[in-house]
């Protein structure tokens, strides 16, 4: 097997950047890196992402009310290695906000479970490196009643998302680039209350989320040991209205972002199946949205469930 | 193979998954059925009005002969319209055709929601206000909160009413057969009524509200011309108007408007506002009593929402006895009664259940909505499609309604001012609350007060569902509590000031004519 097949997991999390939160995001739906057959990846992840200047449509303002709107989460999520050139994936977070002044209260619960089907196709030496390609399609859906017509305190959208997603990686000798572009097709949502405003006047609970786009491209160095990247996204939502001055935001805003940040992931020589993950990212550029900064932590751990037949292990001297 | 055939799979699982259900939404008030009334109500004319003197205070001329050269150049229009109606017309005729009262209704609605939000602050922390004078500069005019919002829908809903009744006045006066019943190639497209056509009864509906939306809503009147030329082209299309009977009843509903007009401009909201002079003022007689007065918690601090709206002028009943309606003083914040209240919001506060959320958004009504007083139109509306009403007789429960609503913000308001105590999370800051904390006192729930009001009228008019619409109103008042803004007395007592409130419209409504 060669260099994008790992024994190591390679979590990281995209936190969302929203007013609320979007769903919490693994790295490894969007890295060039693939689990070998039958090894399976899991772990935990704590991040806290918080924001004090919001965009009110493109107006940047702060609001005192709310002062430092803050989410934590914790997430589960896993990897398996189907075969070396197909994986499934899967995450679900827990997710608690609160805000620093003003009255609201903040939520708390289990948000959406995520599951993705990751295969690579292509896989081939190109000049001094190697190039691989993969698709990705992943749908998630919440896993609790929580409420979410109450942003910023939302801890989610509620909507049933299918995202399909097209990377390239290419690496030569340590160094690595991958980019990655992905369609988001947003179910409908259903609210508490039977009729809202956006630009005009509905008289329905149930709210058309508009489909999004996200871009990603990430570089730096990979080895077996150490992996240390630049990350720069965007998240595009494909419609949807601004949040009017002064209003509180609503599941269906234009929600836009351009974030910049770091990420490693560190594996124990001595224990090779355990990793560590850190990371953290600044929102350069939004619309309808916190100016999040965000931290994240993790710990994750690989297990072979079949040790005996050891062709199938990577052999960390070609990475 | 095989890797690639499981891939495809699953990749068509979750399309399917994912894209199954439509995104089309079918929103309720589009499906209403077409205005089809049991009764004409063709005595209406003698219905008790709400500030004319008199049904014919404004006289209607009478209408040209139907074999007149003019009259039947106007069966003309219709024809040719008809000759040629496209999809986008047949929709409008659809749209239009669940009623005039309905459809201005909803669409005054949809004006309180867009203009639903409180200013932003100033850069030295003040706020600025809204000025009817200078309506389209931030913030624009006007700031349609709740006590603005009931005002709007009662004059507009009562305006309606004596404009109807005056046209039905004149209809029975004139009784002039519908184009469609006159020239048999005009085809109805609406249901055929045995109502006389002149003046339109549409036309009235058109005449009176747009007056009356260029006082409330003057930022909006592009929009506003936009939907009353659409209304009036429809009963063209549809055959059941010819265009001087509309514009005989637009004449004679600008005509009516202006007698509300001139009670509005006159009727004290205009200053209701104060000034910080009367907002230091209220916080010191209170503090005077011994008690604790109502800060606001927001920052930078804004002051409180329309002070003075409990001046404003009454539809169902006089001063004297507004305040003889009004509610007793609230606990005094250093009774154990209120302690115990205090700890009963922060046990709601602490304990949050997915049901109670529901209930709290449900019947929050908060900024960017119709407020409470839009959602009991709301839920009059969708009752009163049932029930076969002719447009006299809509506009007659709307305005039974909506005057008991704006009465019973004047209520809550001179109540909330007179005592302007703390709300909950000011006494104590461990409650947070699950909706947005409102900009006023406490004292009495405004979500109870207009329920109360509410339910009582609608229970009157429909008194099949009276219990149903009680529930109703019990529940948003209890949404009040589970949403940690509001103690239970504040619930309690507005819910029987606003029925005593409803009492007022019940009477009138037993006494108006309208069900002899």
């Amino acid at each position: 097997m060669k260099r994008l097949h790992t024994k190591n997991c390679n979590w990281l999390l995209s936190l969302c950047f929203c007013l609320a939160m979007l769903s919490a995001k693994a790295q490894t739906d969007i890295d060039g890196i693939m689990m070998t057959k039958t090894n399976f990846c899991t772990g935990v992840v704590y991040s806290h992402s918080s924001w004090k200047n919001y965009w009110e449509g493109t107006f940047k303002r702060d609001n005192a009310n709310l002062g430092t709107v803050s989410t934590q989460m914790i997430g589960v999520m896993g990897n398996y290695g189907i075969t070396d050139k197909l994986n499934i994936l899967f995450g679900v977070p827990y997710v608690q906000t609160k805000a620093s002044e003003g009255s609201l209260k903040g939520m708390k619960g289990v948000q959406d479970l995520s599951l993705w089907v990751k295969w690579m196709p292509v896989d081939l030496r190109i000049g001094k490196g190697e190039f691989s390609a993969y698709g990705v399609a992943g749908y998630s859906f919440p896993v609790s009643n929580y409420v979410v017509d109450f942003l910023p305190m939302s801890i989610g959208l509620r909507s049933k998302n299918l995202s399909l997603r097209a990377i390239a990686d290419y690496q030569i000798g340590k160094f690595f680039v991958t980019g990655s572009a992905t369609y988001v097709l947003r179910s409908n949502i259903k609210i508490d209350r039977n009729s809202y405003y956006t630009t005009e006047m509905h008289y329905t609970n149930e709210v058309k989320m508009p489909d999004a786009a996200s871009f990603n491209f990430r570089t730096g160095y990979r080895s077996n040991s150490f992996t240390g990247e630049l990350v720069f996204s965007n998240w595009t939502t494909l419609g949807g209205f601004d949040i009017t001055k002064n209003n509180m935001p609503f599941p269906s805003n234009e929600m836009n972002a351009t974030r910049a940040g770091v990420a490693f992931k560190y594996t124990m020589k001595q224990l090779p199946g355990l990793s560590v993950i850190g990371g953290s990212n600044i929102t350069l550029t939004g619309r309808n949205v916190g100016q999040s900064t965000d931290f994240s932590a993790g710990v994750f751990y690989v297990f072979d469930f079949k040790k005996k037949n050891k062709k199938n292990s990577p052999d960390p001297k070609k990475i | 193979m095989k890797k690639q055939f499981f891939y495809t799979a699953t990749l068509i699982v979750l399309i399917g998954w994912g894209t199954g259900c439509s995104k089309t939404i079918d929103e309720k008030n589009l499906s209403y059925p077409e205005l089809n009334p049991s009764k004409t109500d063709l005595n209406a004319g003698a219905w008790k009005t709400i500030l004319l003197t008199n049904p014919d205070e404004f006289a209607v001329a009478a209408p040209a002969a139907t074999n007149t050269p003019g009259y039947i150049a106007e069966l003309n229009e219709i024809k040719s319209w008809q000759n040629k109606l496209t999809g986008e017309q047949k929709e409008i005729i659809r749209y239009w055709s669940a009623g005039a009262i309905l459809r201005w209704n909803e669409i005054l609605r949809e004006l309180v929601a867009k203009h639903n939000l409180p200013p932003y602050q100033n850069a030295d922390n003040t706020y600025p206000a809204p000025n009817a004078n200078n309506p389209f500069a931030y913030p624009q005019f006007p700031f349609a909160n709740p006590p603005y919002a009931s005002r709007a829908y009662a004059y507009v809903s009562a305006a309606q009413y004596d404009a109807l009744v005056a046209a039905h006045h004149f209809k029975k006066l004139y009784n002039r057969n519908a184009p469609y019943k006159l020239d048999s190639v005009i085809k109805a497209m609406v249901p055929a009524s045995d109502l006389p056509s002149y003046p339109s009864e549409d036309g009235v509906v058109i005449g009176v509200t747009v007056e009356l939306l260029k006082l409330l809503f003057p930022t909006d009147l592009a929009f506003i011309q936009e939907k009353a030329n659409e209304h009036k082209l429809y009963r063209i299309m549809a055959g059941a108007n010819v265009r001087s009977e509309i514009e005989a009843g637009e004449s004679l509903g600008k005509l009516v408007a202006g007698k509300f007009t001139a009670r509005a401009r006159a009727d004290r909201a205009g200053t209701a506002g104060g000034n910080a002079a009367l907002w230091a003022q209220l916080e010191q007689q209170t503090i005077a009593t011994g008690e604790t007065p109502w800060i606001s918690y927001e920052s930078p601090k804004r002051p409180p929402m329309l002070p003075l709206f409990g001046k404003v002028r009454t539809f169902l009943f006089d001063s004297a006895t507004l305040v003889s309606i009004r509610p007793p003083a609230p606990p005094s914040t250093k009774s154990p009664e209120f302690k115990k209240e205090l700890e009963e919001v922060l046990y709601y506060s602490k304990n949050p259940t997915r049901e109670r959320m529901r209930i709290v958004h449900f019947w929050a009504d908060g900024v960017n909505t119709a407020t409470p007083s839009g959602h009991w139109n709301a839920i009059a509306a969708d009752d009163f499609v049932k029930q076969g009403y002719s447009e006299v007789r809509w506009a007659r429960n709307m305005a039974l309604l909506n005057m008991a609503l704006m009465d019973a913000a004047i209520a809550c308001w001179d109540t909330k001012f007179l005592y302007f105590n703390p709300r909950p999370s000011q006494v104590d800051p461990n409650i947070k609350t699950l909706t947005g904390l409102p900009n006023f006192p406490s004292y009495t729930s405004g979500h109870s007060t207009f329920s109360g009001a509410a339910a009582t009228v609608l229970g009157q008019i429909i008194p099949a569902k009276a219990s149903e619409y009680k529930a109703m109103a019990s529940e948003a008042s209890l949404s009040r509590i589970y949403g940690a803004i509001h103690y239970r007395s504040d619930c309690v007592e507005g819910l029987k000031c606003g029925e005593r409130v409803g009492g007022f419209a019940v009477n009138r409504a037993k006494a108006d004519g309208a069900d002899q």
